[in-house]
């Protein structure tokens, strides 16, 4: 079996994978990152979302072998020195979540989403740019309070 | 003074793990020895299983076992269970088909159990799976609800006409000379259409069997793991219940489809004993949650409503014929009638109404309780029908309302349910005034300049939640009572535990539970956690469902609390020495009235364990209470939903401009929740009206929208931000006065979205989801009658 190296949450990390094995599966089972979910299998969902050199991509659509020599970063290495994100501090402030699921996804997708349109992102952008990140629990209104409210502090 | 009370806007204190990715859900739990379930399903709607050759699998790499209906049976096994029985109107029992937990002779829907193949790797098992040959014969299949009962096909040999019940409820004869006197009738052909729960997280199990203890552990994605124990061991006898202990740790949202006894729990927990007691885990695929997890809805239903000539409603008359898939779920069978046709007398006073309903088995998956649960179906019935009268007779929707109100209360309906509080007029004035029902008309002018159709819909909803009453139901068929249980353990430090039978998945239990506890006794909520989900420690509780874990589970806990002080203040007296009617408590501190004399409630608890200062021949040591509590009444959340939207004729496109709701829900714990809540049921109900159908083709009964790719899930740029507001009115029938505000967005919306959308088009009717090509389509017939 080959072997992938790259950088997860700033450390380096090297596993044997299979040519098929998707970057979520290597996150989950191989690094036991289990923060990155996997909600459906046609890439329609975004729990699965993380970094890949600092873009939002969905890991369950992501080879492991493709990321050989990347950056990833997961919920997991989202806060700094014990200190949560402000996208994360925005979530809980704002109850953006209920049962949790879609929520490391939603997180991961919206640091993308204020790093590609600014600090004063609007709610229709927001909107419109959730649209690979589907929560059954919020109806989403607390998700784009959200999101708004971290993009000033970011 | 206290900021973790009730009513405070607390932040979730289980967040935390949720926002860093700790959280715990099923897939994430990894067991030493693990390995890992694939399950043959029937690619065919109906048919006969000829033979099942498992020869080829079993000899693959890696495959542990590979284990059929044959084989379940041959283990003595038994079937899933209907855990409500309904009676037809003739007095007989329903006719419940057999459920095995893999396919005994006959598969009956795509998606059905046939062979569970166990392997040391997910690759190695799928591999095995399709390897495994099943001979079928094909049969012809029916999957419409409306066509089961003049079908040719026979789902289950016990069910002619493939009718499970024909119940009814109401005086028939009454309502039809109501209906006979009647100055005009409203009538509507309704369809609910059938929905696919989609909780975030897939289902999920996990069964491991301890050769040495001879016991079985179940890790399932479950909102009441102690009912899946009950009926795991007293019913599918897999083990009794000392021997199974059953964990739902953090579940990814329910919405109903997480209640039911599935067959792949089962599966799980024999398969482990069967491989020499290695764990095997089943993660299912989205895929799969779309074919075999209960569906919701599935009704066709003629609905009249009969009034005299200034509007007063004097009577209706329904028949629905509801789709209960091809085998009866654990609580199908009352999900269409106590929770549906009870609810048929709105938020009205209406003297007379009858109902039938026809439930009826078809190929498609097991229909049961989803978010509301027969009160969306029952509230499209009503809200629909009484939008519809107001446009007939010319009246203002809100006024026709006004005329039929419940306005006193205790209010018996027709239909067994009575009300015992609730203001109506209040939450449809304070509606009216925070949509600015006054300028819709300019609204709706300014719009019309833009080549925009603007329609506005309401939904003066009622609801019966906090469920319920154990005698009650059990009169009405229940097999179980509904009651919940609560232990307050507080520890000789002072800092509490809560055991609780209710289970959160998303309703943030962890927090609204320990604010009645920081409350109650004026401790820091950080002092209190909750415990759930863990049969092995929780001794039993009947889980969260139908909005009950607040007037029902809360009231629980309420009561081990009463104890609790009850108990501390007789240690306090004797501390103190002083006399027991003379202590007070207030503020998390005993003080003995007309002195200085205090303790807090952590010296309390101390002297509690210590037991060195009070006669343990009276008092016993330890400060633990516990309490079953059953409700007296259902509660009735009730309230006005208004919706507003925008149609653009030329493609077909609604967008919502504006959602008010006002909801009346008693005592709110946590604001900041409860409005949650209300976001989230408000975009289920915009899902099923708008965007979301389950398809089955009728000719082949293959699931044709078994992917989010065809199964339209509501997105964040479906729903606008929602205006919330609420009224208040206590619940007289529980000890906090609280209501349930789980389900009731998902129960107003759905006719709210309708009523705006066929005002906005000028139809009388329009089937749900409204998508844009329905939407397109009706716009082109209006324009051209208007022409004609």
């Amino acid at each position: 079996m080959p072997t992938v190296s790259m950088k997860v949450n700033g450390k380096q990390v090297s596993g044997e994978v299979e040519g098929r094995t998707l970057l979520v599966e290597f996150l989950r089972t191989n690094l036991g990152l289990t923060g990155t979910h996997v909600g459906c299998d046609t890439s329609q969902c975004g729990a699965c979302v993380v970094h890949v050199d600092g873009k939002a991509v969905k890991s369950c659509t992501t080879l492991a072998l493709a990321c050989d020599g990347a950056a990833v970063t997961t919920i997991e290495g989202l806060a700094s020195d014990g200190k949560l994100h402000p996208m994360q501090e925005a979530f809980r402030e704002n109850h953006a979540l209920q049962c949790g699921f879609c929520t490391p996804g939603m997180i991961m997708a919206g640091v993308d989403i204020v790093k590609r349109n600014g600090k004063k992102v609007s709610e229709a952008t927001i909107r419109q740019e959730l649209d690979g990140n589907i929560c059954r629990c919020t109806g989403y209104h607390n998700i784009v309070k959200a999101i708004q409210a971290a993009a000033s502090k970011m | 003074m206290s900021t973790t009370g009730i009513g405070d806007r607390v932040p979730r204190k289980e967040d935390h793990r949720f926002i860093t990715g700790k959280g715990r859900y099923t897939d994430d739990i990894n067991l030493k020895g693990q390995a890992h379930a694939i399950f043959v399903r029937s690619p065919h709607a109906h048919a006969q299983i000829k033979k099942v050759d498992t020869k080829k699998a079993a000899a693959m790499p890696g495959v542990l076992g590979v284990y059929t209906g044959e084989d379940i049976k041959k283990d003595g096994i038994g079937g899933l269970i209907c855990g409500w029985m309904i009676h037809s109107k003739d007095g007989s029992p329903m006719n419940a088909g057999p459920h095995p937990v893999l396919a005994d002779g006959k598969v009956r829907y795509v998606g059905d159990h046939v062979a569970i193949v166990v392997a040391e790797t997910v690759a190695q098992a799928k591999a095995a799976a399709e390897a495994v040959n099943v001979s079928y014969k094909e049969l012809p299949c029916v999957v419409d609800a409306g066509k089961a009962q003049s079908s040719k096909v026979q789902v289950h040999d016990n069910a002619r006409n493939n009718t499970v019940y024909n119940w009814s409820i109401g005086d028939e004869a009454a309502t039809n000379a109501a209906f006979k006197s009647a100055a005009h009738v409203t009538k509507l052909d309704l369809v609910n259409n059938r929905l696919i729960p989609n909780a975030m997280e897939p289902r999920a199990a996990i069964g491991s069997y301890d050769t040495g203890e001879d016991h079985f552990t179940l890790y399932t994605t479950s909102q009441n793991p102690h009912v899946a124990r009950l009926v795991i061991s007293a019913f599918v006898g897999l083990a009794p219940e000392h021997k199974l202990r059953v964990i739902a740790p953090d579940v990814g949202g329910g919405f109903g489809s997480k209640i039911f006894i599935y067959a792949e729990e089962v599966a799980c927990l024999w398969a482990s004993k069967k491989v020499g007691g290695r764990p095997v885990k089943w993660n299912g695929e989205r895929s799969e949650s779309f074919m075999a997890d209960a569906h919701g809805r599935d009704h066709v239903t003629t609905a009249e409503l009969a009034m005299d000539k200034e509007g007063h409603f004097t009577a209706m008359r329904v028949k629905t014929i509801a789709n209960m898939g091809a085998y009866l779920s654990t609580f199908a069978s009352c999900v269409p009638t106590y929770l549906y046709a009870t609810l048929l007398s709105g938020q009205y006073a209406l003297p007379q109404i009858y109902c039938e309903v026809d439930a009826v088995y078809t190929n498609t998956a097991p229909v049961d309780a989803l978010r509301g649960a027969g009160r969306p179906e029952a509230t499209y019935v009503v809200e629909r029908l009484v939008e519809t009268a107001a446009r007939e007779m010319g009246l203002d929707p809100a006024e026709i309302r006004r005329r039929n109100f419940v306005t006193a209360f205790p209010h018996q309906t027709p239909v067994i349910m009575c009300y015992d509080a609730g203001d109506y007029e209040a939450s449809l004035s304070k509606a009216l005034q925070m949509a600015d029902y006054k300028g819709f008309e300019a609204r709706k002018k300014a719009a019309a300049r833009k080549g925009k159709l603007r329609g506005i819909g309401f939904s003066t909803y009622i609801e019966a939640c906090g469920i319920a009453p154990s005698a009650a139901v059990g009169s009405l068929g229940a097999g179980v009572g509904l009651w919940e249980s609560a232990e307050v353990r507080v520890n000789p430090v002072g800092s509490v535990e809560v055991l609780t039978g209710s289970h959160s998945h998303g309703q943030g239990h962890e927090t609204t539970f320990a604010q009645l506890v920081s409350d109650r006794l004026g401790i820091d909520i950080n002092t209190v956690s909750v415990v759930h989900g863990d049969t092995d420690k929780v001794q039993f509780g009947m889980g969260t469902y139908g909005s009950r874990s607040g007037a029902v589970g809360m009231s629980a806990i309420s009561r081990a609390l009463d104890k609790v002080e009850a108990k501390a203040k007789k240690i306090a007296a004797h501390v103190m020495e002083a006399a027991e009617g003379d202590i007070e408590f207030k503020n998390g501190t005993f003080t003995v009235k007309g002195t200085d004399k205090k303790m807090a409630f952590g010296e309390v608890a101390l002297s509690a364990y210590v037991a060195h200062k009070f006669p343990t021949s009276e008092i016993e040591p330890g400060l633990k209470e516990t309490s079953f509590y059953d409700p007296t009444n259902f509660t009735f959340p009730a309230g006005c939903h208004i919706c507003e939207v925008e149609v653009d004729p030329e493609t077909g496109i609604t967008e919502i401009a504006n959602w008010t709701a006002v909801d009346d829900f008693g005592t709110l714990i946590n604001p900041m929740i409860v409005e949650g809540q209300v976001h989230g049921g408000i975009t289920h109900g915009v899902g099923q009206a708008m965007t979301e159908a389950c398809v089955y083709d009728s000719k082949s009964g293959q699931l044709l929208t078994g992917s989010f790719m065809d199964y339209c899930m509501p997105r964040a740029d479906n729903v606008p931000s929602f205006n919330l507001g609420f009224t208040e009115t206590k619940c007289p029938s529980n000890p906090l006065g609280m209501k349930g505000c789980g389900e009731a967005g998902a129960i107003a919306a759905p006719a709210a979205v309708m009523n705006a959308i066929t005002d906005a088009v000028g139809v009388k009717d329009m089937p749900m989801p409204a998508s844009p090509q329905t939407v397109w389509r009706a716009c082109q017939g209006a324009m051209k009658k208007a022409a004609e």
